[in-house]
């Protein structure tokens, strides 16, 4: 299975697997609100998949390596016995990075000609 | 409670303890976190047998090395690291805050550890004597005990058949035997070059025993009974640049000597560091014919003999051998009782002193005194900061309170303040550093030592740093377990009290302090009193502008009567003479004098001085009785002129006239002289005859004309001896200078301990001004309320005095005993000693009182005199 893409010229040596653009989309869609345990109920609900918290700590990780998502301690919650927790975000350049591969993917499904499909 | 658990579905414990077991422990409540609540999650979505199992499988996903390796860049679970980072930050915040009591502290305690590195430095150099020479812990010098009408006086000077002795009945036990002359000036001339150092005759084994690094040539040349042996300052200074090996230089202005080799300048702590010159002992002993007729005669002490012990053997084996040596051999010597043992090397220098044949005092008193100083120095600087830490407890109060309410334990508080008291330490060791590296060449001098800073020694870096932290933990113990065991409510609550005993324990560190204070001064003044003691002491002869110069070459010895008289014709001396001693030494003595009504069992040992006409006129010393010698009877050479202690040892009322017998003559005494210091002027004077001896002479004695400006006079002088006595470099020396010589120990101890105790009272004012300071600023509430009641300046001022002053003066009391024991016995090592008079307590007293009174006053009176509205407005 390849799930690597090169994003683009100008942000070379930047990979995205398939696995961290979700992770990405999820941090996304939670903002606010988004730790391990969120991201997989998310990942789980969206996709109708199982995954571990493992691997999304994982891809979390990379992701704020490569400068996607940044991380900082939210605000205490009751539901945590009034402990602050880290929160993710995903920054601008991640932002950028998912409308990039969107916009990748979109030009190629316009580039599919229609006899394709018959 | 306990239904409600069991209804409450709980993830499988044991998943949850392995995560805990790898994950790191900042990252553990994050996961967790995460792993409950998707846990309750899917036990409302899965059931809670799916839910445990996919709490498993989430603690296994996350046990991978990516995220159990991951640092945090803002961890939440302080580090000891980060405890300790914080512990200093505050400290540093505190030694700002309170500026004024950190420079007390860190100025005290840095002068206490520069201190206590001096003495550190002067007492390792002290034991550490000698070490220089690589067979240092087997090599002894042969040294005598002999009693002589009751006393048993302890010499190294030995016979030389000893020598013979040994090598024969115990030769097996030593390495090697060594026989030397006395260390004395030897005139060395190269070219035009003249020289005049010390040196020693010595076997050929010498310097192989002493293990000297041989820089050029080697010592095994050195049996060549025409070869010599130089240091390298010598060979420089002889021979400049160029090669000093197998030249041939001239000694004492007649024997010629190749130079062999030349050896590695022995340290300045070593005792032969005067021995710049080696010289075969065939030289000496061919040179000197009363040396060739010492070989069988056991009588005469006059040699050092030192050996080197076999490996198998050690020191009292051979000592139980050698014991009773002499007094097989010389049956006439047997009623001294003479008995031989061994010195080793490591004691010469700090164990020196016998009496009545054990050994008594020596340097290593100094070395115990100073060290003790040294320490007590520094421990009342460790005072003062305890002091100060716990007076101000108060305010840190507070601190500890929060400390402990948010979690501390004990044993974080501890630390916290030894963390403190240890950075205070290590900047004060920074600034002692620096301050021994200024001091170190002034302390050299005061000392006599030319001690040089380990700076290369990791051995000395690493003391240095344990002795940081131990001065840092010293410093700091009370207040760490004193604070630290604050009970938080009460602290915060602010009803914190100190009770009536809580300033107990620093009265008493007050109380330590200034006793070792009072005590070192009272001593110190003691050791000055006993000097002047003996500076006053009657000389019993006149030094102003009395020179003596060595008659050390033959070409001196057989014109000196013609120099004599052409000095007194110029006008230059006043007048001349010549002597066997030195103006205050007698340097030779003798125990077969006789005379009328002697006790048959007395020894007739006196002390022999042979001197000219003028010399009496020379050194200007007092008749008492009789006349001098004179020119005019013929009959003098057969006369004595005695001191007054001679007089009262043979029981003489009316010594004049009296008839002496000696070496087989009758000798007339025709004077008495009141008695001049020889030997120490602590010490009982010896019993001396003078006599008509010109061929004794050994020493030229020089009374400058007055008129004549010394420098002028000086110059002349040399020209004059270098006529006559060519061969030689001039040297010459002030009887005054001599003299002076006697007091350096003494004078060396005042200065220590004169510096010790300005130091140890100077730490304690400073921590008294600490502590004054503090306590003002605390009761400036109650001052100003005092002040608006009617309180005037002189009430406030002795309510904020009196606590010390009855502290200072429970000191006293307690540092007068000790003192006074203590001085008295180092005092009984004098003959010629001060009383210990009570002015010495009562004055030391009232200026431990004024001296306290000035420090904690200039505190007092400025909070007496601020305005009190300001105070009380302000609080």
């Amino acid at each position: 299975m390849s799930d690597i893409y090169e994003t683009n010229n100008s942000m070379k040596g930047t990979y995205l697997g398939e696995f961290e653009e979700v992770v990405l989309l999820a941090v996304a869609i939670r903002t606010g609100d988004a730790y391990g345990a969120t991201i997989v109920l998310e990942i789980e609900q969206q996709m109708g998949r199982t995954v571990s918290l493992g691997s999304v700590h994982t891809a979390l990780h990379r992701l704020q390596e490569k400068g996607l998502v940044k991380s900082e301690f939210g605000g205490a919650t009751g539901e945590r016995g009034g402990r602050s927790k880290r929160l993710y975000l995903a920054t601008s350049l991640g932002r950028r990075s998912l409308e990039e591969i969107r916009q990748i993917r979109n030009q190629m499904w316009d580039t599919i000609p229609k006899i394709a499909w018959s | 409670m306990k239904q409600a658990k069991r209804d409450h579905p709980t993830p499988p414990a044991w998943a949850t303890a392995i995560l805990r077991m790898f994950c790191s422990a900042y990252l553990i409540d994050e996961f967790e976190d995460d792993l409950n609540q998707l846990f309750h999650e899917r036990v409302r979505s899965v059931g809670i047998r799916r839910a445990r199992w996919r709490y498993i499988e989430d603690v296994f996903s996350l046990l991978r090395p990516l995220l159990l390796r991951t640092k945090s860049s803002n961890s939440r679970n302080p580090s000891h690291i980060d405890m300790l980072r914080n512990y200093i930050k505050i400290a540093f915040r505190n030694l700002f805050k309170n500026s004024t009591y950190s420079a007390i502290n860190i100025f005290g305690l840095s002068i206490g550890m520069t201190t206590a590195i001096l003495v550190g430095l002067w007492v390792w150099d002290e034991i550490s004597y000698n070490k220089y020479h690589g067979h240092y812990d087997r090599i002894p010098r042969v040294m005598q005990h002999q009693t002589y009408n009751g006393v048993t006086n302890t010499t190294i000077a030995t016979p030389l058949p000893m020598r013979a002795a040994l090598q024969n009945e115990h030769g097996s036990d030593f390495t090697y035997i060594v026989s030397s002359s006395w260390t004395r000036d030897y005139i060395l001339a190269f070219g035009d070059k003249k020289l005049s150092r010390k040196g020693n005759c010595v076997e050929p084994d010498f310097p192989l025993m002493m293990s000297l690094k041989m820089l050029r040539g080697t010592a095994a040349n050195f049996a060549n009974p025409t070869s010599a042996l130089l240091s390298e300052s010598v060979a420089k200074a002889l021979f400049g640049s160029e090669d000093p090996l197998n030249k041939i230089i001239r000694i004492d202005n007649k024997r010629h000597f190749k130079v062999v080799g030349v050896y590695e300048d022995l340290p300045y702590s070593t005792e032969l560091r005067e021995v710049t010159i080696l010289l075969p002992w065939k030289f000496f002993l061919e040179e000197e014919p009363w040396v060739k007729r010492s070989e069988t005669n056991w009588g005469n002490n006059s040699f050092l003999l030192l050996v080197q012990i076999a490996p198998n053997t050690d020191f009292a084996q051979i000592n139980s051998k050698i014991r009773s040596i002499k007094a097989r051999h010389a049956k006439e010597e047997a009623r001294f009782d003479p008995q031989a043992f061994l010195h080793p090397m490591s004691k010469w220098h700090l164990y020196s002193e016998w009496e009545n044949g054990l050994p008594v005092r020596g340097r290593i008193q100094y070395v115990w005194l100073f060290g003790l100083i040294g320490a007590f120095v520094l421990l009342l600087a460790c005072i003062n900061f305890m002091n100060l830490a716990t007076a101000r407890s108060q305010k840190r109060a507070k601190e500890v309170g929060v400390r402990k309410v948010v979690g501390s334990v004990r044993s974080q508080l501890i630390a916290q303040f030894f963390s403190e008291s240890i950075l205070i330490a290590s900047i004060a060791a920074i600034c002692a550093l620096f301050l021994v590296q200024i001091l170190l060449p002034f302390f050299n001098q005061i000392a006599d030592k030319q001690i040089v800073f380990p700076w290369d020694s990791g051995k000395s870096w690493l003391l240095g740093l344990g002795f940081t932290v131990f001065t840092g933990l010293l410093a700091g113990s009370y207040p760490a377990l004193y604070l630290s065991g604050f009970r938080p409510v009460k602290a915060l609550r602010g009803t914190f009290q100190t009770g009536r005993f809580a300033a107990l324990p620093r009265q008493a560190l007050v109380v330590v302090q200034f006793t070792v204070s009072v005590t070192l001064v009272i001593g110190t003044v003691v050791v000055l009193r006993q000097i002047r003691h003996a500076k006053d002491r009657p000389v019993g002869f006149d030094r102003a502008g009395l020179v003596s110069v060595a008659i050390n070459t033959t070409e001196l010895q057989d014109h000196s009567r013609a120099l004599l008289h052409e000095l007194r014709q110029t006008g230059l001396a006043l007048n001349a003479g010549k002597s066997s001693s030195p103006t205050s030494e007698v340097w030779s003595s003798d125990a077969s004098f006789s005379w009328p009504g002697k006790d048959p069992d007395q020894l007739g040992d006196l002390g022999t001085v042979g001197v000219t006409h003028g010399y009496g006129q020379t050194v200007g010393w007092q008749l008492k009785q009789g006349r001098d010698f004179s020119n005019g009877f013929s009959t003098d050479n057969l006369g004595m002129v005695i001191n007054e202690s001679a007089a009262r040892f043979m029981g003489l009322k009316n010594a004049v006239g009296t008839k002496i017998a000696w070496n087989n003559e009758q000798y007339t005494i025709i004077g008495v002289i009141g008695d001049v210091i020889t030997g120490s002027p602590f010490m009982p004077i010896q019993p001396t005859v003078f006599m008509l001896k010109e061929d004794w002479a050994s020493f030229i004695h020089i009374r400058l004309n007055p008129a004549l400006g010394s420098r002028q006079a000086l110059t002349r002088l040399e020209s004059i001896f270098k006529r006559y006595n060519p061969g030689s470099p001039f040297e010459y020396r002030f009887a005054s200078q001599e003299y002076a010589l006697k007091f350096s120990t003494e004078e060396r101890i005042g200065t220590l301990s004169t510096l010790f105790s300005s130091l140890a009272i100077f730490i304690s004012c400073l921590g008294l001004l600490g502590l004054a300071l503090y306590f003002a600023e605390q009761r400036q509430k109650e001052i100003g309320i005092r002040k608006v009641l009617g309180a005037s300046v002189g009430t406030l001022w002795q309510m904020l005095s009196k606590d010390f002053l009855i502290l200072v003066g429970i000191a006293c009391l307690v540092a007068i005993p000790v003192a006074f024991t203590a001085m008295r016995h180092w005092l009984e090592q004098y003959t010629y000693r001060t009383d210990l008079s009570w002015w010495i307590f009562v004055v030391t007293i009232l200026g431990a009182l004024v001296v306290t009174i000035l420090t904690v006053s200039v505190q007092a009176v400025k909070a007496s005199l601020q305005n009190p509205v300001k105070i009380l407005r302000d609080h």
